[in-house]
């Protein structure tokens, strides 16, 4: 294994989203700090009769408009569909060369990875559920096996069956950028897109790649997905107001707003953009990880998995908690996460932990299960850009025991350099990364 | 800095030849093969009946006390991935939570894990009562699912399937507190994950490393994707031993099947510290990607993987020359091995004539994310034995495919075994691992 004899620095040179809040960075900003809720009834399937009936959709989303030509993404995944639109944004906006064979970024496409923490697609539901039927011998309680089998073989679709591979949507952006570096999918559920940009931002400083096209892309937004949510009763079930449901730290919280997306940050040596000239939006100064190691079902009571991830992310960036002047919970809206969530900021900062500015953009955005660590990650980016700590909003009626700094229901205008970004996934998957001004 | 040398010092393996790695190499050294008709659900009317099934097991045997009430959260790709652990950790001489927690050896929170996973296909036969409760006119009803089927789904089933639950029950039961990650790259998932791994050593995120991939691929709806796919051999349904035959001019197809590969890695100085057995060096990795517009097919000149194969060696500091084993990812899939073999003749230039190229999926079958973790640990055992055991089911060389097929077994040191793999998506990935001396302080 060959080791660098100096390590590159890493800053971010584009960006790209396609959410509920909206389909491009900057109106994706503007909702943030509005502070509007994106929840609204679900519409991609008929969710009436579930215990939870509304969800954070991305609306209005066209790949057209990103990308010009479709036909390689035809039978993509809605997920996939999503990385690709938001690949293309950042890429140009990282002045990175996309659906060309003619290059003159002066990236060398060997040194290109991609990095995503991208979630499964949908499964064919109606071709499932309708093979499922035909197998089915209710009476004798068993299934006929060669039954279902030629209902899927007749039903099912070689591409549609393909696209529900996770790593289909680095595939895509593959197929956009012609990246030929490094390239991995993860899948640590909620936590995914944290780990992808932070294990692609060593991949840099190792001196593996010069560019990694990192982030995330997730919907779980279908029959099946809602279904094991609801069956774990993680999701809030106040339908009578999807807007108010995602409360993280607060009293009332019973459940996180289920959301999809796409978030995608082009990662860069500082050697690289510097030649290249462009545009730095931030640097990436710190990633730790960690696994609790308890329980299938619960976090640690005493937040040790996150703890280690956030020390870890901390002693990797040469800071302490002193110089941490927003954080970006995972603030998922269930009671035991928020719980947990700040009793490991407060094991962390200490005395300082009152004093630092914590908000969940959960709040407004929805949780994007794999693609949720990235767009927060952008947040952040923007946050530090406009000196602006997005807020945390229904908070209400706050939880007596949480007593945190949770940048309450309006932005906050503060000086704002650097920002921890938190993603705590189901079964103990802690990552955590840190995010500076960009200064030489 | 601590020296940034990986040593491979355990190995776990469930496969169709068996429930650990010394039946795994023993079957691949007499050129067993694990391939059989499909005794788990009647697959008639798949284009290929076969697979590849591991032996029974009863999963209470493998894990500790403290953990067998949550088995019941392990769907077969964490049984199976579970079993694999065990068995890397304790014949690593490591003592863990999980081996005797009164003598624990290490120190959790630099110990990392590492999985690669499938896209989990769940328990259709756990779903079909509800399904059946939410019938209209006899066609699935969603309002009625939502109101009733829905509460027929046990509560904790969502946890049974996701990808990261591999790595989350082993990092229970073994108390694993490090970096841990889940790659979810279908067949290059363990190569993937133990590339990676190993670069959380080799910064010095971590001492030790849990890595590899299992995937329960025997499934009614797994295979019908392969079979939509075309990847499934229609041949040989009476013969299953011949069915799967890489590089072969008769090849027709692969053979899917199931297992799990765990190897331990470990900071070549902590491993020497505690005088553990070591198997290998890992040396070097490369990544890159396939781009094809056709995304279930390796592109025709297997570009993206001949860079991944070019950088492993590059990243290990050899030539070419310094190899005397390819494990190639060989499905049997002609078009796919073609491309392969491209690839590799094109990163191994003339050594291509001489380097043995030795395929396992015949034996084994494709296993999906386990793949590359069981053709790794083949790789290791190949290197620490000096042997490179007979290829099964080649006869004849496909056309276009030009390597040095072993079509028997030659004993002889080996320096250095490369093996490399790919996956529809496009993800490709190569590791060599060399052969260690004590005393080798080449760096």
């Amino acid at each position: 294994m060959r080791t660098p004899k100096t390590y590159e620095r890493v800053v971010i040179t584009g960006m790209g989203i396609v959410s509920p809040l909206g389909n491009t960075v900057e109106t994706f900003w503007e909702a943030v700090l509005a502070g509007r809720s994106s929840a609204d009834r679900t519409t991609i399937f008929d969710a009436s009769t579930f215990p939870t009936t509304f969800a954070a959709e991305v609306k209005g989303y066209n790949l057209a408009k990103f990308v010009r030509d479709t036909r390689l993404h035809k039978t993509c995944s809605r997920g996939s569909g999503f990385a690709a639109g938001a690949a293309a944004q950042a890429c140009r906006q990282a002045g990175i060369d996309v659906e060309t064979a003619e290059l003159h970024d002066g990236i060398d496409r060997a040194r290109m990875g991609i990095y995503l923490g991208a979630g499964e697609g949908s499964l064919d539901h109606d071709a499932f559920f309708a093979s499922i039927i035909a197998g089915w011998e209710a009476q004798e309680q068993r299934m006929v096996w060669p039954q279902l089998l030629a209902s899927a073989l007749r039903q099912m679709s070689a591409t549609r069956e393909l696209e529900q591979e996770p790593n289909m949507a680095a595939g895509h952006i593959a197929a956009l950028t012609g990246a030929r570096g490094p390239a991995r999918s993860c899948l640590t559920a909620c936590a995914a897109s944290t780990q992808a940009v932070g294990e692609a931002m060593m991949l840099i400083r190792w001196g593996r790649a010069d560019v990694m096209i990192a982030g995330g892309a997730h919907s779980m937004i279908h029959p099946l997905g809602i279904t094991g949510f609801n069956r774990l009763t993680a999701l809030s079930t106040r339908n009578d107001s999807p807007q108010t449901a995602s409360r993280p730290f607060c009293g009332s919280r019973d459940g996180f707003l289920i959301g999809e997306g796409a978030a995608i940050l082009v990662l860069e040596s500082l050697r690289s953009a510097k030649k290249r000239g462009a545009n730095i939006l931030a640097e990436l100064i710190g990633y730790g990880s960690s696994s609790d190691a308890f329980r299938v079902t619960d976090m640690h009571e005493e937040a040790r998995g996150p703890v280690q991830a956030m020390r870890a992310a901390l002693a990797d960036a040469g800071l302490t908690c002193k110089d941490i002047d927003y954080i970006n919970a995972h603030g998922t809206s269930t009671q035991e996460n928020d719980s947990i969530e700040t009793l490991a900021i407060k094991t962390v900062f200490g005395e300082r932990a009152r004093q630092v500015a914590v908000s969940s953009t959960k709040s407004m955005l929805g949780h994007l299960i794999g693609a949720a660590g990235a767009a927060e990650l952008i947040a952040c980016v923007l946050a530090i850009r406009d000196n602006v700590a997005p807020p945390t909003i229904n908070l209400t009626d706050p939880d007596p025991k949480l007593d945190l700094d949770y940048v309450p229901n309006a932005a906050r205008r503060m000086p704002l350099n650097t920002a921890m970004n938190e993603s705590f996934g189901f079964g103990g998957q802690n990552n955590v990364v840190i995010v500076r001004r960009f200064t030489t | 800095m601590k020296s940034a040398r990986v040593a491979v010092t355990g190995l776990g393996a469930v496969s169709p030849l068996g429930l650990t790695a010394d039946e795994m190499w023993a079957g691949l050294c007499a050129g067993r093969c694990g391939i059989h008709r499909i005794s788990t659900f009647d697959p008639t009317g798949l284009a290929c009946e076969l697979a590849g099934e591991v032996p029974e097991y009863r999963i209470q045997d493998h894990v500790p006390k403290t953990h067998r009430k949550a088995v019941k959260l392990m769907c077969r790709d964490i049984e199976m991935a579970v079993i694999a652990a065990q068995e890397a950790v304790v014949s690593s001489g490591l003592v863990t939570k999980g081996v005797d927690p009164e003598h624990v050896n290490v120190d959790p929170t630099r110990v990392a894990i590492n999985m690669g996973a499938g896209m989990i296909s769940c328990d259709i036969v756990e779903l079909a009562p509800a399904v059946a409760a939410s019938m209209t006119d006899g066609r699935f009803d969603i309002r009625k699912w939502g109101k009733d089927g829905l509460q027929l789904i046990t509560p904790l089933w969502l946890l049974k399937y996701l990808p990261n639950m591999l790595a989350c029950h082993i990092s229970i039961i073994h108390d694993i507190q490090g970096p841990s990650n889940s790659i979810a790259c279908a067949e290059v998932s363990a190569y993937l994950a133990i590339g990676e791994a190993a670069q959380v050593l080799a910064r010095g995120d971590s001492d030790i490393a849990l890595a590899g991939g299992a995937e329960a691929k025997v499934n009614p709806l797994l295979l019908v994707r392969q079979h939509l796919l075309k990847r499934m051999t229609p041949a040989c349904a009476d013969r299953p031993e011949a069915a799967c035959r890489p590089f072969d001019a008769d090849a027709r197809g692969s053979v899917f099947g199931e297992g799990a590969g765990v190897v331990v890695l470990e900071n070549l100085e902590h491993a020497r510290s505690r005088g553990a057995r070591i198997l290998a060096e890992l040396m070097g990795v490369g990544q890159s990607h396939n781009i094809n517009a056709a995304y279930e097919r390796l592109e025709p000149d297997g570009k993206g993987l001949q860079i991944a194969i070019e950088q492993a060696i590059a990243d290990a500091e050899i030539d070419p020359d310094e190899l005397d084993l390819v494990i190639p990812h060989g499905t049997g899939v002609p078009e796919d091995d073609r491309a392969e073999a491209r690839a590799i003749a094109a990163a191994l230039g003339p050594a291509v004539r001489r380097v043995p190229v030795w395929p396992t999926k015949s034996m084994i079958s494709t296993t999906g994310a386990a793949c590359g973790a069981l053709d790794l640990i083949a790789a290791v055992r190949a290197t620490a034995e000096g042997v490179v055991p007979a290829a099964r089911n080649f006869e004849k060389p496909a056309q276009g495919c030009d390597l040095n097929v072993a079509t028997e077994t030659r004993w002889g040191k080996i320096r250095h075994a490369l093996c490399c793999g790919y996956t529809h998506g496009g993800q490709t990935a190569a590791l060599v691992v060399k052969h260690f001396d004590e005393g080798d302080d080449r760096r």
